[in-house]
């Protein structure tokens, strides 16, 4: 029974339990039972991808209704992997989000704070699932709309100003993007995205699916904050809660790429995207992207917009896959997706640490803090060298597909971007380690008389750090189910 | 005790990585935990001799850890250079443990498990180097050490440290990360392989300018090799406490950097791919620019442990000359100056660190007349001036021979003029010094009274001075690993 809805309950589950959320008394109820969501979501994510992992295919009619009149949820390795790593990370914000939250946040918002978060999680797992276009928006709004409010509860004023950006930003995504599935609905009548995948090559020279297309690759694009279009990303990750950062970073622009990627490869088909300059223009931007923003990390002076810079430049590393087509490429992309969320949970924790502890996530408030919390300070390395893509961390399989793609495609420009890359890196996390170990402690209050992090913070964070080690020797899961995604996103190809 | 050997590679690798857990654990006990370092460095002694004689015997046992990426596993293969590599470092640990003990306590140094733990971290990643089945394998090791070696560089923790640890992590990672790992993506891309194999993977692969641009790919990514412009980062480590300068970049991190540059000549591209390269020419001209311009630097220096940094960068590159000579007899004398200059110069920096530890002083300058001060340090550090200038009765005679013989097969005059060359240039910035020692008064103002340095670290350096004239007397066993490196008989 519960195996055969298990597609629906992933999504409907967290839905339900927003509502009950919200009505909880304030405490650590609310909190409590966001925790036990998110972690049987996370089993049910694990059966799921267990399923599909063998090459089949789930399709899971909703009420009954036959696709492609019906809502269809369409299940596959690439989307089963994507709902696992959001799963996986709400999983281990939770636990982490109680001693974050109560610091940050004021009593009395906990349990709409966990409602919201509930949403959020409801809508990126819906976007992950879907297999119908104009459902996928509706999620989208779902998760769109709580994020704005989850950013907008930050502690300082800019918070608001930050969650009005995206909330301009994302409108303007979505509306692209509901434009482009308009259009294709008039041209096509359906909204299945295996039916719009049938119909659509007769109608590749049509000027109408050209534009649709357009309009919804720039609408996506500035979802998953595509170099140049990424201005709301840095204030948004920089004030918002610590705990949202870390879902957000960790999850919410890796859907974004995914939908990129079943939107190129599943519905339009990458023999469309060869004809227009979608695939150059992407290369291009990442390109500029990688390096512009690797040199904005360089230079901030605030820990949390350092790793939200680098998040740019790393979304160009898995857009670069995309546009490169091939099923190196796309495996390139898919690990890369999920490490990337490995590693940024991770730091983004880690630094969420040193807030909690002293209040600050200015650079120049961590003087001397690294001999004061061994831990965090040890954990911000670990997940830095994966940053960098040092062997022996998840980063470095993200580095040897990606290389490995361009090398196939005789693209020497990327390899040396993605290797410039990699050492713009370094100089952003060694900029991190040297302010935490090698200055002298300062005498001001805020790191006087500081202690490590309570382990409620230490634990989840650490978590993901030896997920980065442990997805740095072991890939069975990562780069075995992105090859057995590869069989349907681009049929024919033989690896 | 009879384990397989498969158990002893997989000991040899894990075992100092055990070790630094037990050693982070004894915090606060320094007797326990200097205990359990000279204990793991003995029973790895121990772990790579009984490896030896089946390897000697001309087996090569090797091991599957796991596969990271679909067809390319993490292995551990034991050959005959490895083997002699990892004598070496194996050899040497527990004499620098000895030494270590009397420095890090004769100087009260600070942060003394992160010490011991770091280096336990670093001698297991020398083994994974020293015994990798792969490129990728030893590429790992390869960045293991140099992040584990970072901390020690940066020992002081002052404005100094961090500086040069900038530098040393800068260059290395930026080498290994911009070159080397390209290079071994561009192997993997053209051949599908990446294990080490007699004759050459690359053979037949490539050719002409690729096949250039890819060795220049290789020589500049090992950035530990050192060959210019890329050493800076050798004197920049000399800030580190010296046995850490003694051990790690006078053996265990350098001769990892020429060590890889030997294998990837010999298993990946083969002696006989090279010589219809015209690149293998262009990297021995580089490598005698390296040795000439290094020792003329050396010479110039008055800060021992600098001098000392330079001609680490010369030889160096005598191995990387000497293995572009191409010839079966000069690759023999690039393995056993491996070995050969490991101890010498290791002798020269426990030495430095001695003088600095009883004398305080660092720079050639105040060291007239010390030699009867401190005359056990000053005969070690004679034997190590002589070894490294390439005189008997010392082991730098016999790798300088070797190599000699094979540039005078291949008719390389180049080499042997720069192999000439450079023998009266260490001659000239080591005999200065141990005439200074022994032969002027001491300056007027320097009344310090100081004897030997403690007997730890008097012991260490007698121990490895020891080693290197007896290298030159038995010579056997590193002979027979290096003439196996080339198939037997040169």
């Amino acid at each position: 029974m519960i195996e055969s809805h298990l597609s629906l309950l992933i999504v409907a589950l967290p839905l339900l339990a927003a509502p009950i959320v919200a009505v909880l008394p304030n405490g650590r109820m609310p909190w409590a039972f966001s925790t036990l969501v998110s972690w049987a979501v996370f089993a049910m994510a694990c059966l799921q991808l267990i399923n599909v992992s063998t090459g089949n295919v789930i399709s899971y009619e909703l009420g009954g209704w036959a696709p492609p009149w019906g809502i269809e949820y369409r299940i596959d390795a690439a989307n089963a992997l994507v709902a696992l790593i959001v799963a996986g990370i709400a999983a281990v914000t939770l636990p982490y989000a109680l001693k974050s939250v109560e610091k940050e946040i004021p009593q009395q918002q906990h349990s709409l704070f966990y409602a919201a978060f509930m949403l959020c999680f409801t809508g990126l797992l819906g976007i992950t699932l879907t297999g119908d276009i104009f459902n996928l928006f509706v999620f989208l709004e779902i998760s769109s709309l709580s994020s704005y409010a989850l950013i907008s509860l930050g502690k300082q004023r800019q918070a608001l100003t930050a969650a009005y950006q995206y909330l301009i930003m994302g409108t303007i995504g979505a509306t692209f993007f509901i434009i482009g599935v308009g259009l294709l609905y008039a041209m096509t009548g359906t909204l299945n995205m295996v039916d719009l995948a049938q119909r659509l090559p007769e109608l590749y020279e049509h000027r109408t699916i050209q534009t649709a297309f357009a309009f919804i690759m720039v609408g996506f694009a500035l979802k998953l904050a595509l170099f140049p279009l990424h201005l709301w990303l840095p204030n948004a990750y920089t004030y918002a809660p610590t705990v949202v950062t870390v879902f957000l970073a960790a999850t919410a622009t890796k859907v974004a790429v995914y939908v990129m990627l079943r939107v190129v490869f599943s519905v339009f088909g990458f023999t469309f995207i060869e004809d227009t300059p979608t695939d150059e223009l992407f290369i291009i931007l990442c390109i500029a992207g990688i390096l512009m923003m690797s040199f904005y990390a360089i230079y901030q002076h605030d820990a949390k917009r350092l790793l939200a810079y680098s998040s740019v430049a790393q979304i160009g590393y898995m857009m670069i896959g995309i546009g490169l087509g091939s099923a190196l490429g796309i495996t390139a992309t898919l690990v890369h997706l999920f490490n990337h969320a490995l590693m940024k949970g991770a730091l983004f924790m880690a630094i969420g640490a040193i807030v909690y502890q002293i209040g600050s996530s200015r650079i120049e408030d961590f003087s001397g803090l690294g001999k004061k919390m061994p831990w965090t300070f040890a954990a911000i390395v670990v997940g830095g060298l994966s940053l960098i893509g040092v062997p022996g961390t998840a980063g470095f399989i993200s580095k040897w597909y990606l290389i490995l793609a361009a090398i196939e495609q005789q693209h020497w420009l990327i390899v040396v971007v993605i290797l410039l890359g990699s050492l713009l890196a370094v100089i952003y996390v060694w900029k991190l380690v040297e302010a935490l170990y090698f200055k002298p402690a300062t005498e001001s209050s805020k790191t006087v008389s500081v202690q490590e992090a309570p382990l409620m913070l230490l634990i989840p964070t650490w978590l993901l750090v030896l997920a980065n080690v442990y997805f740095g020797f072991n890939t069975e899961l990562t780069v075995g189910t992105a090859e057995t995604a590869i069989q349907l996103l681009l049929p024919g190809t033989n690896k | 005790m009879n384990l397989a050997n498969q158990q002893l590679i997989l000991l040899a690798i894990f075992l100092p990585l055990i070790a630094s857990i037990f050693i982070a654990f004894s915090d606060k006990k320094p007797n326990l935990r200097e205990g359990i370092s000279l204990i793991a460095s003995l029973s790895l002694l121990a772990t790579v001799l009984s490896l030896l004689p089946s390897v000697l015997a001309g087996e090569q046992p090797s091991i599957v850890l796991l596969e990271i990426v679909p067809g390319l596993p993490i292995t551990f293969e034991l050959e005959p250079l490895g083997m002699l590599f990892a004598c070496v470092a194996a050899l040497l640990w527990p004499v620098n443990t000895l030494y270590s003990i009397g420095y890090m306590r004769g100087n009260k140094e600070k942060h003394q498990t992160r010490f011991y733990v770091c280096f336990a971290i670093a001698l297991s990643s020398t083994m994974g180097i020293a015994m990798a089945g792969n490129l990728l394998t030893l590429f790992i090791c390869y960045e293991i050490l140099t992040l584990s070696t970072y901390p020690l560089v940066t020992h002081k923790g002052n404005e100094d440290a961090k500086k040069a640890g900038r530098v040393y992590l800068g260059i290395l990672l930026s080498t290994s990360i911009g070159f080397f790992l390209l290079a071994i993506l561009w192997t993997w891309h053209l051949t599908g392989t990446l294990d080490f194999k007699a004759g050459g993977i690359l053979s037949g692969k490539v050719a002409g300018p690729e096949l250039i641009i890819l060795l220049f790919l290789f020589m500049y990514g090992i950035g530990k090799a050192a060959m210019m412009p890329i050493h800076r980062w050798l004197p920049a480590a000399m800030v580190a406490p010296t046995p850490v300068s003694a051990l790690l970049h006078a053996v265990a991190v350098v001769k990892a950097g020429v060590f890889s540059v030997v294998k990837i000549v010999v298993y990946i591209f083969g002696l006989d791919t090279l010589k219809l390269s015209a690149g293998a020419d262009w990297i021995l001209w580089l490598a005698g620019f390296t040795i000439i311009t290094a020792s003329i630097i050396a010479l110039q220096q008055d800060n021992l442990k600098r001098r000392l940094a330079y001609s680490t960068i010369s030889q160096l590159s005598y191995v990387i000359l000497a293995v572009f000579i191409l010839a079966p007899l000069s690759t023999v004398g690039a393995a056993l100056h491996i070995a050969a200059h490991a101890f010498g110069k290791i002798t020269l920096f426990f030495a430095a660190g001695s003088i600095y530890t009883a004398a305080h002083k660092t720079n050639i300058s105040q060291l007239n007349g010390i030699g009867y001060r401190m005359p056990w340090t000053m005969s070690a550090f004679t034997v190590g001036a002589i070894s490294m200038i390439g005189l008997p009765p010392t082991a730098g005679f016999l790798s300088k021979w070797y190599m000699l013989m094979g540039a005078f097969q291949e008719q390389q005059m180049v080499a042997v003029l720069i192999i000439i060359a450079s023998t009266l240039l260490n001659a000239a910035y080591f005999i200065p010094i141990i005439y200074a020692a022994w032969f002027k008064q001491p300056a007027q103002d320097d009344n310090a009274a100081h004897g030997e340095a403690p007997w730890a670290i008097v012991m260490a350096l007698m121990i490895t001075a020891s080693l290197t004239l007896l290298l030159f007397v038995f010579p056997d066993i590193p002979l027979q690993l290096a003439m196996s490196l080339i198939g037997g008989n040169p």
